[in-house]
């Protein structure tokens, strides 16, 4: 692919790289505790946690680095987070 | 129609004339009279641009830079300590590929502080991927700005570029000068039509960083569009030629060299002392030359290996020091004149703005004929 | 309630930084604020290396990096660009603590100075952590990096930190605030008043680093509500040089922010180092006195 002048580039490329790949834990979701309240979405850094149809959330393991950010913020303790069988 | 003005105005003048959006800029001698001129012309309402009176050079040319890559053409200029202070953007502008124009009034570099004129600031970033164009005198100084924005812009091209002119010698003095009207320059100088800028309807990430894997490849384009801006000036110039009668077509240009035995070799105003020292050599039977550079970046090896045929002695003027190696220009030209058989001879001269008369230009010719050549010319070494 | 943003992502997942990474969520929350009529201006740091390795970027909206230190200068170019197209899209500078408080503050002076409509966010680590975890004038006083390391003749970091909010306060910026990414909305609420407030506004926001600081990656948000809840951050709102709104806290002694880090791990071990854990809460305290952020007891007579 040809070089874009300026070192430029447009949006969407960095979803090739599936960083899911680093993890060594992963989170655990457990929908019958979810209130909804969206915390867990909010604060991922990758921004993978995303809502279900049903309203409650789910990890995008494509991308999911297991840093378990989301484990600790959950005010209902909903998401665990196990070793990863690989 | 001529007008007697000084060469800063003059620069000022044309630059109005381009059509500017954003003008960014910090005063440091001899540059201030171009800076101050513009500032008087956006209170005027004469441009309709944005005047930033930035706090430093660095931020001068980072503010261009910004302004360039939202879509706005832009100048700048600077001399000297500016300009070094300017040399982590300047790999930056050319890198990121920004169609930036700014006049550089050759001084030279200290320490020791001088404010007096040699072409040391702007030979100094020859290896920055910026274009660089060298006036002879105030009329060029003025023209060579709208073909450099015609490059700059040129889709194929998008580099920077530096407009060079003598300190003090041609910024401060006056000379007669044809300005063109606005008519005349939007016909030569179209809208600018950046090649991409930064728009939230169509997001772009610019100055994106380059892994060992793409790093080298970028910089062959930089080499490959600066070597297709020699063309783009020939063909600007050209141009320019047809409309304003004033032909620059030529990425060097010959003077009584057809016959020459002996060439000068140099760039900027000395080339006019040169030609005056020249006209009265040639008066005493003497079969001397002068080869001027105009475009210094991309350096136009090729033009003057061909132009400079058949010469046997080259004496190059060099208003600048590689200290530790001698002159740039003349170490260049050496290279370009590998395996011609020609004596070529450096000559470093006039730095630090050391007055060069005709007479200094005739005894360097001598030197060169007697085989006397790489050093510096001139020294007054009562003072060593 | 949490506000959520199902769908496209403006910052997008793929980026390159560690798991559990303070700014990379102050990246997604900043343009929660700002929405796609944004130019951003990065600095060189970690924000900009983990998220534009060519051709993969994680940004969706316009975005450049120049330099280390020229992002409010360059900034400054594209708001005149702008203003002269008649264009709308808001000019947003986002820098590390090393690029603000240390080599770009020549250029933030200028642009505040000369009052360009831009806002400048600060992402606040607290070292320079791309290069390797170095001291930056934001480092905090008894902190280890590893150009200020504990050793036999050195407790770490005994400089204080710069106060910048301060400085570009006194320039004349008419809104200036810090915020914490342990408190998002807050956060995102003051990037939206920054943006619509014409002039140039400074937001510092508190983004704990578990890789430079040492703690577990899932722990970043905790770390940043201890930091508040000590006192060795504040969070407040500076609106034409005036403090305003302040966050109020039942102030906990440093000690339990200090013993979770490893940069404060030599205050405690081999030996505990009560003179520097005394000088850190007297910062804390001075914060608390500065900014009057102790919830009051009541007075049980009355």
């Amino acid at each position: 692919m040809a070089l874009r002048v300026g070192c430029a580039a447009p949006p969407g490329r960095a979803l090739d790289n599936k960083t899911g790949a680093w993890r060594v834990f992963k989170p655990v979701f457990e929908p019958e505790k979810c209130t909804k309240c969206g915390m867990c979405a909010m604060v991922c850094p990758e921004g993978c946690v995303h809502e279900t149809e049903e309203g409650t959330f789910e990890p995008d393991l494509d991308y999911c680095k297991g840093c378990g950010i989301c484990v600790e913020i959950c005010p209902k303790k909903g998401i665990r987070m196990e070793k990863e069988e690989k | 129609m001529l007008e007697f003005m000084e060469g800063s105005h003059a620069v000022a003048e044309i630059v109005k004339r381009c059509r500017p959006q954003v003008i960014a800029a910090y005063p440091i001698t001899p540059q201030t009279h171009i800076v101050e001129d513009l500032a008087q012309m956006v209170a005027n309402c004469e441009i309709d641009a944005e005047y930033i009176t930035v706090e430093s050079e660095f931020s001068a040319l980072s503010a261009c830079l910004g302004a360039s890559a939202a879509g706005s053409r832009v100048y700048s200029a600077t001399t000297s300590q500016g300009l070094a202070l300017m040399f982590e953007v300047c790999f930056n502008a050319a890198g990121m590929r920004q169609p930036i124009v700014m006049t550089i009034a050759n001084r030279s570099l200290g320490a020791p502080l001088s404010i007096w004129n040699d072409q040391q600031d702007s030979i100094s970033l020859r290896d920055s991927g910026w274009l660089q164009y060298y006036a002879e005198d105030n009329q060029e100084a003025a023209d060579l700005h709208m073909i450099a924005y015609r490059v700059c812009e040129d889709h194929d091209i998008l580099l920077p570029a530096f407009v060079c002119f003598d300190g003090f010698i041609l910024t401060h003095t006056y000379e007669p000068v044809a300005l063109p009207s606005q008519e005349e320059v939007d016909a030569y100088l179209p809208a600018f039509a950046p090649y991409q800028r930064l728009d939230a309807e169509a997001p772009l990430s610019m100055g994106m960083y380059a892994t060992p894997d793409y790093y080298m490849e970028f910089r062959y384009e930089i080499d490959r569009a600066m070597h297709r801006s020699k063309q783009a000036f020939i063909k600007a110039g050209r141009e320019f030629g047809e409309q304003f009668g004033r032909d620059y077509s030529a990425l060097v240009e010959g003077y009584r060299l057809e016959d020459a035995d002996t060439a000068l070799v140099a760039m900027g105003s000395i080339c006019g002392t040169a030609k005056d020292a020249i006209d009265e050599m040639r008066e005493h039977g003497r079969k001397v030359g002068l080869l001027k550079i105009r475009t210094y970046r991309p350096f136009p090896a090729q033009e003057i290996a061909d132009a400079l045929k058949g010469v046997s002695t080259v004496a190059v003027l060099d208003k600048n020091i590689s200290l530790g190696n001698g002159g740039a220009v003349g170490t260049e030209v050496k290279s370009a004149l590998y395996g011609s058989g020609a004596a070529v001879y450096d000559y470093i001269i006039a730095l630090g703005g050391r007055d060069v008369r005709k007479r200094d230009i005739a005894a360097v010719v001598d030197l060169a004929e007697k085989g006397k050549g790489d050093m510096f010319y001139g020294l007054r070494t009562e003072v060593l | 309630m949490a506000e959520v943003e199902g769908g496209c992502e403006l910052f997008s997942a793929g980026h390159r930084a560690c798991g559990g990474c303070g700014p990379a969520l102050a990246a997604r929350l900043l343009l929660k604020a700002t929405g796609k009529n944004v130019i951003l201006v990065a600095s060189t740091g970690c924000m900009e290396v983990f998220s534009t390795p060519y051709p993969e970027t994680a940004w969706g909206v316009p975005w450049i990096h120049s330099l280390f230190e020229n992002a409010a200068a360059v900034a400054s170019g594209i708001e005149a660009s702008l203003k002269r197209q008649g264009r709308s899209e808001k000019v947003v500078c986002v820098a590390g603590d090393g690029a603000t408080f240390d080599i770009g503050v020549l250029c933030i002076s200028g642009a505040f100075e000369r009052g360009h409509d831009i806002t400048y966010i600060c992402y606040d680590n607290e070292a320079y952590m791309n290069t390797g975890i170095q001291r930056s004038a934001a480092t905090p006083y008894g902190a280890s990096t590893t150009t200020s390391p504990a050793g036999k003749c050195s407790p770490g970091n005994v400089l204080p930190k710069k106060d910048m909010p301060a400085i570009l306060a006194a320039h004349g910026a008419p809104y200036v605030a810090t915020a914490s990414i342990a408190y998002p909305n807050d956060f995102v609420q003051k990037v939206e008043r920054a943006i619509n407030t014409p002039g140039p506004c400074y937001i510092q926001v508190h983004t704990p680093c578990c890789t430079g600081w040492g703690f577990e990656s899932g722990e970043t948000l905790a770390m940043a509500k201890l930091a508040i809840e000590t006192g060795l951050w504040v969070n407040y709102e500076l609106v034409n040089g005036q403090v305003e709104k302040a966050k109020k806290v039942r102030r906990k002694p440093v000690e339990e922010y200090l013993t979770k880090q490893k940069r404060f791990r030599h205050l405690f071990k081999p030996a505990r180092r009560d003179d520097m854990i005394v000088n850190i809460q007297a910062v804390a305290d001075a914060n608390a006195e500065r900014f009057g952020i102790d919830i009051k007891k009541k007075e049980s007579s009355e």
